[in-house]
């Protein structure tokens, strides 16, 4: 590989940036100043390209410090990590939170999704352009996470440190405080005021989220922490696979994959080494609940992985966070720090002879990188597009290497498994869909939050406690890629198994109320517009599938019966196509929920 | 004489394609197979020098027991596997790849799709006149080849033919996401202040005519390019002494371009840019 460097320069700002995350540059070959020694010896080989997983957070070093990524500060930092320019430019424009052209050091980021556009984002959005002057930019945003409080609004100021405030429920007035001054900006609610339940005895999940100070890993050990390391340790990798397994688990992210099987397929592996994944790239429109457990239990988190990681023989554990969840950010930055510090990480936890470490990997803006061979590319320094499968993580995943990947909600199930034990925990929810299950409730109801009922509540359970307000027109499941269901369904119950019966699917669960003031057509060109932009591009039926429907949606906004049915043949058809022949399951799902709100709302009759 | 490796003794899989049985060796995708049993399976993105990106998904088949369709391009052959080439669920998803393609770019250079086109009963016009479209002019910045990204299906041959897997010279890449993605080099900026080595490797593997000679795209402008009256001359590259077969394609006594036969064990249709693009000498007549 013969690089090419255009002669643009880093200024010194951009430098120290990157120089703050890779150290100073040994040799004039990587941009420093040249030395006797470069006269003598060329620095690079295989030993400079082994730092090409360290573009994303580099990208994201001098995003924070400038705001923007320069083209000598990108030719920078490809020297620094032997990374050809023309990738690092194709990863750079990838991702939604970086820019490579100008912009202001503040940006705004407004959530325009379902839960806060049903809350009036658009008006939030008119009222901040208004009111901000040159030093700050609005970015219309994809779901910010935040739907129990929306409409939301997160504020960046590059710099050193990088500053970020959280408006939400915003107003105008606050959201323009927030991105004028995100240090003196009021601190967010804590993380249990999304958590309706908190307190209640009964939570298996959720019982430490409000109870426990999240900051400290006594208060942590105080409140049970620990012990489910402990009994792994006793139980051995294989014991703790034999437990998950008979749990009955299955992942929580939306694909419903029986864990324990999982586990035994990576820990079987002859190939190592093995690692260990947590996605929590949390990104599905109206999804929020491994937002409210990293801020508000994050040592359960650090333990579940552990726990994970020793079961499946890994040493290294990636924590792949989306970059919109600042606080969750600084919480498990410092549980990891302390864990480390107190030898429940590190190269001897708790003195049982197992290394495991974990490191935190910021997502910067793409929902994709919820796929999980897409998170593997992120993190590797690739445009998160996602992998043909076969082959399957289990067998070649990060860096070509066996791999388990678990969202956080299902990584946190792993404790009450072992503290309980399997059997204990399989006697909840049904014979098929076992354990207690988290919901992200929003939208028209009183009491929006995550809420944790065994399998097997109804929907109309699961509404009712969150006092779902009187004109019910419509209940998104499952999220985006979920599917809506009419009020008179709400008898359905909430299992893997009840769902697919009713014709739709738990999905991440999104429970999200709109009622009949909220303009059905607008909604579901929100949810077309979403897929389009979120689509990586790499695949013709999504790239120009997600693209073609936007369109057949916008000529039918206003249509109904006979004058949209051609738009609507057109979706079906465009739609089937897309399920069938998408490389991955964004393209294969983005019809869903408007399909549903034709097929079980009459959307446009 | 040229020795080719046979490589260790491969295993025979069985498995069937449309109900018949058929025998291929370990290691063979399901398109290998199909064609191998006299299948007419279309295909775009794949390529015979590259590694299946299976970005464009026209090749889809019907694998018994797969949720969705599967490409056939880039799926290994397994035993026992039962393929199915010619559903109506695989031909509804070729057709309607194939408009999604015709609506947004501009197919007219692309060998083969219009027959396919025609067969799938393909309608790319029925999404409408005011569909979105990439609507750019040609990048012209240089003699030698012309960009017109208006004809790019994403395929990502080029990417792939400057990286790894070929030039190892990573002057391309996809830029942006979505429908907004494009192939680009670093900042986007002219190929000219680019790294680009003007091998011409990603033009040899352009299945759309997006990538082409600057002579061809020029003759193609004037209305004088006309592949029936041109004639193809494999000869041996006199540059140095590697060997490297040129391809010479002429039309009227000149010569219009300079290709590679794939077949070639030794460059696999990869030459330099004085293979490729120096050849004005040899028709040099003032």
């Amino acid at each position: 590989m013969d690089l090419h460097f255009g002669d643009s320069k880093p200024t010194d700002d951009e430098r120290a940036a990157v120089d703050a995350l890779l150290g100073p540059p040994e040799s004039s070959w990587e941009g420093a100043d040249r030395s006797d020694a470069d006269l003598r010896w060329a620095r690079g080989g295989r030993e400079a390209r082994d730092r090409r997983e360290m573009l994303l957070p580099g990208l994201h070093a001098i995003n924070d410090r400038i705001g923007w990524i320069s083209d000598g500060a990108l030719d920078y930092l490809c020297r620094r990590l032997t990374v050809p320019p023309a990738e690092a430019y194709g990863v750079a424009t990838f991702y939604a939170m970086f820019s490579v052209r100008p912009r202001p050091a503040t940006v705004l980021h407004v959530c325009t999704d379902l839960a806060c556009a049903a809350a009036g984002a658009s008006e939030l959005c008119a009222g901040v352009e208004a009111r901000l002057g040159h030093g700050a930019s609005v970015q219309r945003s994809p779901c910010l996470g935040l739907c129990e409080r929306a409409p939301a609004a997160l504020a960046v100021r590059a710099g050193d440190p990088v500053r970020t405030a959280v408006s939400a429920p915003a107003t105008v007035e606050a959201a323009v405080l927030a991105a004028g001054s995100p240090d003196s900006a009021p601190e967010e609610p804590p993380a249990a005021m999304a958590v309706p339940q908190a307190g209640d005895p009964a939570l298996t999940l959720l019982r430490r989220v409000g109870v426990v100070d999240p900051c400290s890993l006594d208060d942590y050990r105080a409140h049970g922490g620990y012990t489910a390391l402990r009994r792994a340790f006793g139980l051995g990798p294989a014991g703790v696979i034999r437990e998950v397994t008979d749990s009955g688990l299955v992942g929580r992210g939306g694909a419903a994959f029986p864990t324990g099987r999982k586990w035994q397929a990576t820990a079987s592996q002859p190939d190592h080494p093995h690692y260990l994944v947590c996605n929590a790239d949390e990104s599905e429109p109206g999804t929020f609940k491994d937002r409210v457990l990293m801020e508000g239990d994050p040592y359960a988190l650090v333990e579940a992985m552990t726990v994970a990681g020793y079961a499946v023989g890994a040493h290294r554990g990636y924590l792949y966070l989306r970059g919109e969840y600042p606080r969750a950010l600084r919480r498990l930055e410092h549980a990891v720090a302390q864990a480390r510090a107190r030898g429940f990480l590190g190269d001897d936890v708790l003195g049982q002879g197992y290394a495991f470490d974990i490191e935190i990997r910021r997502g910067a803006g793409a929902y994709i990188c919820g796929e999980e061979t897409a998170l593997f590319n992120s993190i590797e320094g690739y445009r998160g597009e996602p992998r043909s499968k076969p082959p399957f993580p289990v067998e070649k995943g990060l860096f070509g290497k066996p791999t388990v990947e678990n969202n956080v909600e299902t990584l946190v199930n792993v404790l009450p498994i072992l503290t309980m034990g399997a059997p204990a925990y399989a006697a909840i929810g049904t014979d098929r869909s076992t354990g207690p299950k988290l919901f992200c409730v929003s939208g028209g109801v009183d009491r929006p939050g995550i809420y944790e009922l065994p399998f097997g509540a109804t929907l109309g359970e699961v509404l009712a406690l969150a006092g779902v307000r009187e004109n019910l027109r419509a209940v998104l499941l499952g999220g985006a890629a979920g599917g809506f269901v009419r009020p008179d369904e709400l008898d359905i119950p909430l299992t893997f198994e009840g769902t697919r019966e009713a014709g739709t699917t738990l999905g991440s669960g999104v429970v999200m109320a709109f009622d009949d003031t909220v303009p059905l057509p607008r909604l579901l060109l929100r949810i077309a517009e979403f897929f389009r932009d979120e689509s990586c591009g790499q695949c013709v039926p999504c790239r120009v599938g997600t693209v073609r429907q936007e369109e057949a949606l916008h000529r039918i906004v206003r249509r109904t019966g006979a004058a949209a049915a051609d738009d609507i043949a057109l979706l079906r058809e465009v739609g089937r196509a897309m399920r069938d022949a998408s490389i991955c399951g964004l393209g294969q799902t983005a019809w869903n929920a408007v399909e549903s709100a034709i097929d079980r709302l009459g959307a446009y009759e | 004489m040229t020795v080719t490796s046979l490589g260790i003794p491969r295993r025979l899989l069985e498995f069937t394609i449309d109900g018949q049985a058929v025998r291929m060796p370990e290691g063979s995708t399901v398109l290998d197979a199909c064609r191998a049993a006299g299948k007419d399976i279309p295909t775009l993105c794949q390529g015979d020098t590259l590694r299946p990106k299976n970005a464009c998904r026209v090749c889809v088949v019907e694998v018994e027991g797969s949720r969705t369709l599967v490409p056939a391009c880039s799926r290994r052959a397994e035993p026992g596997m039962e393929v199915r080439t010619d559903t109506e669920r695989a031909r509804h998803s070729r057709k309607i790849v194939l408009e999604l393609l015709a609506s947004s770019v501009d197919l007219s250079t692309t060998p083969q799709v219009a027959a396919w086109i025609k067969e799938y009963e393909a309608k790319p016009d029925r999404f409408g006149p005011d569909t979105a479209r990439l609507n750019e002019e040609p990048k012209i910045d240089n003699d030698l080849y012309v960009r017109d990204y208006d004809k790019c299906i994403l395929c990502y041959k080029c990417v792939d033919a400057c990286g790894d897997q070929w030039q190892n010279t990573f002057a391309i890449s996809v830029s942006g996401r979505g429908f907004d993605a494009r192939i680009s080099v670093e900042q986007d900026a002219p190929l000219t202040d680019s790294a680009c080595v003007y091998c011409g490797n990603c033009i040899e593997v352009c299945p759309t005519g997006a990538l082409s000679f600057k002579s061809e795209f020029d003759m193609r402008a004037a209305g004088t390019w006309d592949e029936t009256r041109q004639t193809e001359t494999t000869t041996v590259c006199a540059y140095c002494g590697v060997g490297c077969n040129l391809t010479l394609h002429v039309q009227d006594n000149e010569i219009v371009k300079v290709t590679s036969p794939h077949d070639n064990p030794v460059t696999h249709g990869n030459l330099c840019i004085k293979g490729r693009f120096g050849y004005q000498h040899v028709q040099n007549r003032d």
